[in-house]
């Protein structure tokens, strides 16, 4: 980290910020009171022209001045379920020490996260939507896919279940009993790899989801959990994401344990071939790390509440 | 909900120095000062030269001006998204997800308001002041100058209104920032996560210390406005 930021400074280009263009005037023949105002008041603007002038070779955008690919930077776009259940935050810090890398989190839906990989915007991508990935690298926007962890979606929804699902295994046909009944159900509506598993089992289920029980929220995973439990319908989670936030909700899993609820996620480089200027060393070094027996095991000790929220996937290489 | 617990936490880590959070609060007042600083220059020269010229064009340009204000920030997110983005026609500058995008995406949303309030204070002006700088000697700029500083209290007014409009901008911010920790996280996207994550006490929390960082900066800046109407007596 101070590696960098020293590297950074370095960077040639960058003007000393003199701050003698504050507002400032020779106006000749006023009271003394009048003087010392005008006085107070360059000193006020130098001070909050090098206060702001400061902030630019303060660490925080010394080091984001333009990340080459030799970069010791990397750039993770990811999904909302890795970031807000804490699991990068329990990781990444390690991986950062153990090998000079600053990793930057860019958490968005899974939809928007494979986005940034096609715009090469990112130098790899963690998400959780198998057939949008395998698509991702079919279409040359992403190279060495690896299985990294798993856990599984749940059916969540209000204590008085009105369609009836609770305790149910098989998920599509649950959906069909919250669509038959008409209960609200919470979309997240956004292309995210939850939404995607939600029209699968539509799919399969033979509904499609329309009328006015079927809300489409178009945001993340806490918001429409947060959503579901006001309007006390139901909606697809992950589990990680429920079990950070199931205390505050008025809400309980009544669908779990189909085999058609796992979860796999999967990370994947952005195609340097595409993209030259990506991070490909970077992207390498971190995918290695989260496959390794390491990065297996810590993902595998990483627990919300005493439970353990994604399970070590990773084939040995 | 319990908001007091929570609050009187943020407090208490405000005056701890709490890295994370201080990281957040700099960012925010950062980016937020950048912008104006880009901004309002040209913000008030252009507004100056709207007030006192008159050409072609100059009434739509006014209207099309002033309609800028009601310019929603997550569309100025998008254009810059889309011109930022690897993929985008200044990809080569390599600035999505940065402070910097952050800083053009604020100075463009501060500029129409800047401008603006300052046109308006300028048309306000006693054109006199501008004609009798002339007479006394003074070159065009020094005149304007001249203006400029007799209409201080409003243009000071017009950056304090700039600054409260980016300083709680979420729009722009999450969308070119990208909301990453201790880089391009503002307390406006903070408290967009916590929302997001349910967590609505710590979002409360955090605008709380929103309020007090916009409370200490309008008061640090509002110390250069002086005190507003002390030209009275000269007007006559």
């Amino acid at each position: 980290m101070n590696e960098m930021t020293a590297r950074l400074r370095r960077r040639p280009g960058r003007r000393p910020v003199r701050p003698t263009d504050a507002p400032c005037d020779g106006t000749r023949g006023r009271g003394s009171a009048d003087a010392a105002r005008r006085h107070s008041m360059v000193g006020m603007a130098v001070l909050l022209v090098g206060l702001a002038m400061g902030g630019l070779s303060s660490p925080g955008v010394a080091q984001s001045g333009t990340p080459r690919a030799a970069d010791r930077v990397i750039r993770l776009a990811t999904t909302t379920s890795t970031e807000n259940s804490g699991l990068l935050a329990a990781l990444l810090p390690v991986f950062e020490k153990q090998h000079g890398y600053g990793v930057r989190v860019v958490s968005v839906g899974t939809g928007a996260a494979l986005r940034i990989g096609v715009n090469g915007d990112a130098d790899l991508v963690l998400v959780h939507a198998r057939a949008a990935e395998d698509r991702f690298v079919a279409e040359g926007h992403g190279v060495d896919r690896r299985d990294v962890m798993y856990n599984d979606f749940l059916i969540v929804g209000p204590r008085s279940d009105p369609a009836q699902v609770r305790g149910a295994r098989d998920a599509a046909a649950s959906l069909r009993a919250i669509a038959a009944r008409g209960a609200r159900f919470v979309s997240r509506g956004d292309e995210s790899g939850t939404h995607q598993m939600e029209l699968a089992l539509w799919k399969s289920a033979g509904v499609s989801p329309k009328g006015a029980g079927y809300a489409s929220a178009g945001r993340g995973m806490g918001e429409v959990l947060t959503m579901a439990s006001e309007l006390q319908g139901y909606t697809l989670t992950d589990r990680g994401t429920w079990a950070a936030m199931k205390s505050r909700l008025d809400l309980e899993v009544l669908v779990e344990g189909d085999p058609a609820l796992a979860n796999p996620y999967g990370i994947i480089a952005v195609n340097p071939a595409r993209h030259p200027h990506v991070n490909a060393a970077g992207a390498r070094a971190l995918m290695d790390w989260l496959t390794s027996a390491e990065g297996q095991r810590r993902i595998a000790a990483f627990k919300v509440g005493g439970e353990t929220l994604f399970f070590p996937q990773a084939k040995a290489r | 909900m319990d908001l007091i617990e929570p609050t009187r936490e943020a407090i208490a880590r405000l005056v701890a120095l709490d890295a994370p959070l201080w990281q957040v609060i700099w960012t925010s007042i950062r980016v937020a000062l950048l912008a104006l600083l880009v901004a309002a220059p040209l913000a008030i020269g252009a507004g100056f030269v709207l007030a006192t010229t008159r050409f072609p064009g100059r009434r739509v340009l006014i209207v099309l001006l002033q309609s800028l204000l009601a310019f929603p920030t997550v569309v100025v997110g998008l254009l810059l998204y889309l011109l930022l983005s690897r993929r985008g026609p200044l990809g080569a500058w390599e600035l999505l997800f940065t402070p910097e995008a952050m800083v053009i995406g604020q100075a463009v949303i501060a500029f129409p308001i800047i401008c603006a309030f300052a046109l308006a204070a300028v048309q306000a002006a006693d054109p006199r002041l501008f004609e009798t700088a002339r007479l006394l000697g003074a070159r065009p700029l020094r005149a304007g100058l001249t203006t400029l500083r007799e209409v201080r209290f409003a243009l000071v007014a017009a950056v304090l209104s700039g600054f409260g409009r980016v300083i709680s901008e979420v729009g722009c911010a999450l969308m070119v920032g990208g909301n990453i920790a201790g880089l391009t996280r503002t307390i406006p996207t903070a408290i967009a996560l916590e929302t997001s994550k349910g967590a609505f006490t710590e979002g409360i929390a955090l605008g709380i210390v929103l309020m007090i960082v916009a409370l200490g900066i309008n008061a640090l800046l509002s110390l250069c406005q002086g005190h507003g109407g002390w030209m009275q007596g000269m007007r006559g």
